[in-house]
């Protein structure tokens, strides 16, 4: 017998005067104490609680204008149609998230706007996936299917997300300094260039640095020969630097303050720059890097309203309405929806509905690396 | 006669265990919660390995990376509690020593940053600092340089940035310890000869080490500590301790090795403050927050 029905059980006895109040609520003080409140090695103990009720939805996202978009055009109008309440979260990057679910018990977090299909690998690898029932997102046919199959690749043919946007991290550089023309000649390698010493900035994140380290050394990102010039690369780089940031309000306010003069950069966040008058230059070099976001559902969610909040975020108007308001291309096939004059103009945008030229991380090559090449990147980046 | 002995002596255990509870409950279980954690190992998908390892202290206390990170984070906290010394005795002093109806305001004053948050306080030094900040402006607009000075994200604007954070702590504690001197004392050195700054250095000076000896712990134990300074003002290669532990458990999801990086900032913090107890005494530190 689960947690769950534990519980039903015990709130049944209750409600049929088996036990009284007092019982009932040390009963569940104690289960609560041993399964929400401490989690770690206590949670051991009791490995699940109650999952979020039916009548509301934990969502949680990356805050700012993204969130306002999500409030804005999905969650208030689903709210009102279903009577289900979105409980909105944010958080301030992937590995931060990751860290708070794994402390936490199956059902306290429901659904999240995650990066990339190697986020996906990891929740896989924590067990944390759970398995959509596609018959209830109509919606999902409407998805770019190479967003789709890497997701089902991993998960053994079904999904436990849905794709929502994509993007790239490309280089960003200031034209006051750096013309178009240089920074085509020189993609990559724009970064370690020795000119700009003291003015060059960076993601401080290690997938991304490794990936460019890849491109700078001549490689393959996601099969790397030497992975000893590229290393090399990442501490060129470093050397280099200024700064490497860990947020995209700090990256933008780096470019707009004239800090640094060319980083790597969110596209979304540089077509908000440049919206905001900044004269930004962007560029996806060769084997420059994309990725998408998904919707993910975790594993001991209410499903049904998931899956419903999923297919209502999926609707054509709601997801080209949060894409606008991020700046990222919905998931969203161009060749079957129309997706309106805004779309097609930002940056990252493939209007063949293929993502052909964009390369994405190979999630078995990089998750199979992870452990290895994240510790070592944190040595490198501290002169090692 | 024996009951009412033993009566007397459960009473403060009885008056002490709802603090005793809740230090067990909030402090001691999850501190052993850690301990477990640092015997357990990190699997490749990121899920804890159970049982007994001795892996992770094998590793932190054998290799050379965290040992000169543990060194640097040491020496940042030592610069910062140098410069809070010097810098937060002569306002201490002045609080201490002056006359002004408004002592209360001033100690208020010193009390305003932690109205704001620690993490505002350290993003206003890109605005002060920073290639278009307030002070690269003032020069350049007064003529005193062309091209701005690039002052921020190095090792001394992580120092920086812990000054401002802790000289408050710093300021109350010598303070503290200024005002519960006797006047007299300094009068009557001055009486007998000794000109002021004697007066000073022979008996307000060592009056005053206790409170500059708790400002000191509190300073460097806070800065050593800290991970929020060197990811906002830092550059590239600067990091702090805290910072690996943050990166081991957020970044790279190894709890088992996070835990026993924490367990070893903290041994270390926790010796600073037993040795420091055993000659000066904890209480001293209480009185700042009276």
């Amino acid at each position: 017998m689960d947690d769950t029905k534990r519980y039903e059980r015990l709130l049944t006895r209750f409600r049929d005067g088996d036990i009284s109040r007092r019982t009932f609520l040390t009963a569940l003080g104690a289960a609560g104490v041993t399964a929400g409140v401490t989690g770690g090695p206590m949670g051991m103990l009791a490995k699940k609680a109650m999952a979020a009720t039916p009548e509301q939805v934990r969502f949680d996202g990356w805050g700012g204008v993204v969130s306002e978009a999500f409030e804005k055009y999905a969650f208030a109008p689903y709210t009102k149609k279903t009577g289900i309440d979105v409980v909105s979260g944010t958080f301030g990057g992937a590995d931060e998230y990751i860290a708070r679910v794994k402390a936490s018990q199956p059902g306290e977090f429901n659904l999240a706007h995650l990066s990339g299909v190697f986020d996906y690998a990891r929740y896989h690898g924590l067990e944390l996936t759970s398995e959509l029932n596609e018959s209830n997102i109509p919606n999902l046919k409407n998805v770019i299917p190479t967003l789709v199959e890497p997701l089902r690749k991993i998960t053994g043919g079904t999904i436990s997300a849905v794709p929502y946007d994509y993007g790239t991290t490309g280089i960003a550089y200031n034209r006051k300094y750096i013309s178009d023309d240089e920074a085509k000649a020189k993609g990559a390698k724009l970064m370690v260039d020795e000119a700009y010493k003291g003015k060059i900035g960076g993601w401080g994140e290690w997938k991304t640095r490794i990936w460019y380290g890849a491109l700078q050394s001549d490689q393959d990102p996601n099969n790397i020969k030497d992975i000893d010039a590229v290393w090399d690369m990442i501490r060129a780089h470093r050397d280099l630097a200024l700064k490497y940031w860990s947020s995209g309000a700090e990256l933008m306010s780096l470019l707009a303050e004239e800090e640094i003069y060319v980083t790597e950069g969110w596209s979304g966040r540089i077509k908000a720059l440049q919206d905001q008058g900044h004269d930004i230059g962007y560029l996806d070099p060769a084997g420059g890097l994309g990725w998408q976001e998904c919707l993910f559902v975790l594993r001991g969610s209410p499903m049904a309203a998931c899956e419903e909040l999923l297919n209502f975020m999926l609707e054509p108007e709601v997801a080209i309405a949060v894409a606008e308001g991020q700046s990222y291309p919905p998931a969203l096939d161009p060749q079957k929806i129309d997706l309106g004059e805004i779309i097609p103009t930002l940056p990252a945008f493939d209007p063949s509905g293929t993502l052909k030229s964009l390369s994405f991380f190979d999630p078995a090559y990089w998750n199979e690396n992870e452990a290895d090449w994240s510790k070592t990147f944190s040595r490198v980046q501290r002169g090692y | 006669m024996a009951a009412d002995i033993a009566g007397a002596r459960r009473t403060p255990w009885l008056l002490l265990s709802p603090s005793l509870a809740t230090i067990s409950l909030l402090l001691i279980v999850p501190m052993l919660f850690i301990v477990v954690y640092s015997f357990w190992l990190r699997t490749a998908t990121g899920a804890d390995q159970v049982g007994f390892y001795l892996d992770n202290w094998i590793e932190v206390l054998g290799d050379r990376f965290y040992r000169d990170i543990l060194f640097q984070t040491l020496l940042i906290a030592l610069y910062t509690t140098v410069i809070c010394a010097f810098v937060g005795y002569i306002p201490a002093y002045f609080v201490a020593n002056t006359r002004m109806k408004s002592k209360a305001f001033l100690l208020l004053l010193l009390m305003l940053p932690f109205w704001i948050s620690y993490i505002i306080r350290t993003m206003s030094w890109i605005n002060i600092l920073g290639t278009s900040g307030a002070l690269n402006t003032l020069l350049i607009s007064m003529g005193v340089i062309d091209d701005p000075i690039q002052m921020l994200y190095n090792q001394q604007t992580v120092v920086l940035g812990l000054v401002h954070y802790l000289l408050p702590f710093m300021i109350l504690n010598v303070y503290v310890s200024l005002d519960g001197i006797d006047k007299n004392l300094t009068e009557a050195a001055q009486s007998l000869g000794c000109t002021g700054f004697q007066a000073f250095r022979e008996v307000t000076l060592p009056l005053s080490l206790p409170g500059l000896a708790a400002g000191s712990l509190l300073c460097f134990v806070l800065a050593a500590g800290t991970y929020i300074t060197p990811i906002v003002l830092g550059g590239p290669r600067d990091a702090m301790f805290a910072n690996l532990v943050f990166e081991a458990i957020v970044t790279q999801l190894n709890w088992p090795l996070g835990s026993a990086l924490s367990l070893v900032l903290l041994a270390l913090l926790g010796a600073l403050v037993v040795i420091y107890t055993r000659y000066l005494g904890i209480d001293q530190i209480a009185k700042s927050f009276k």
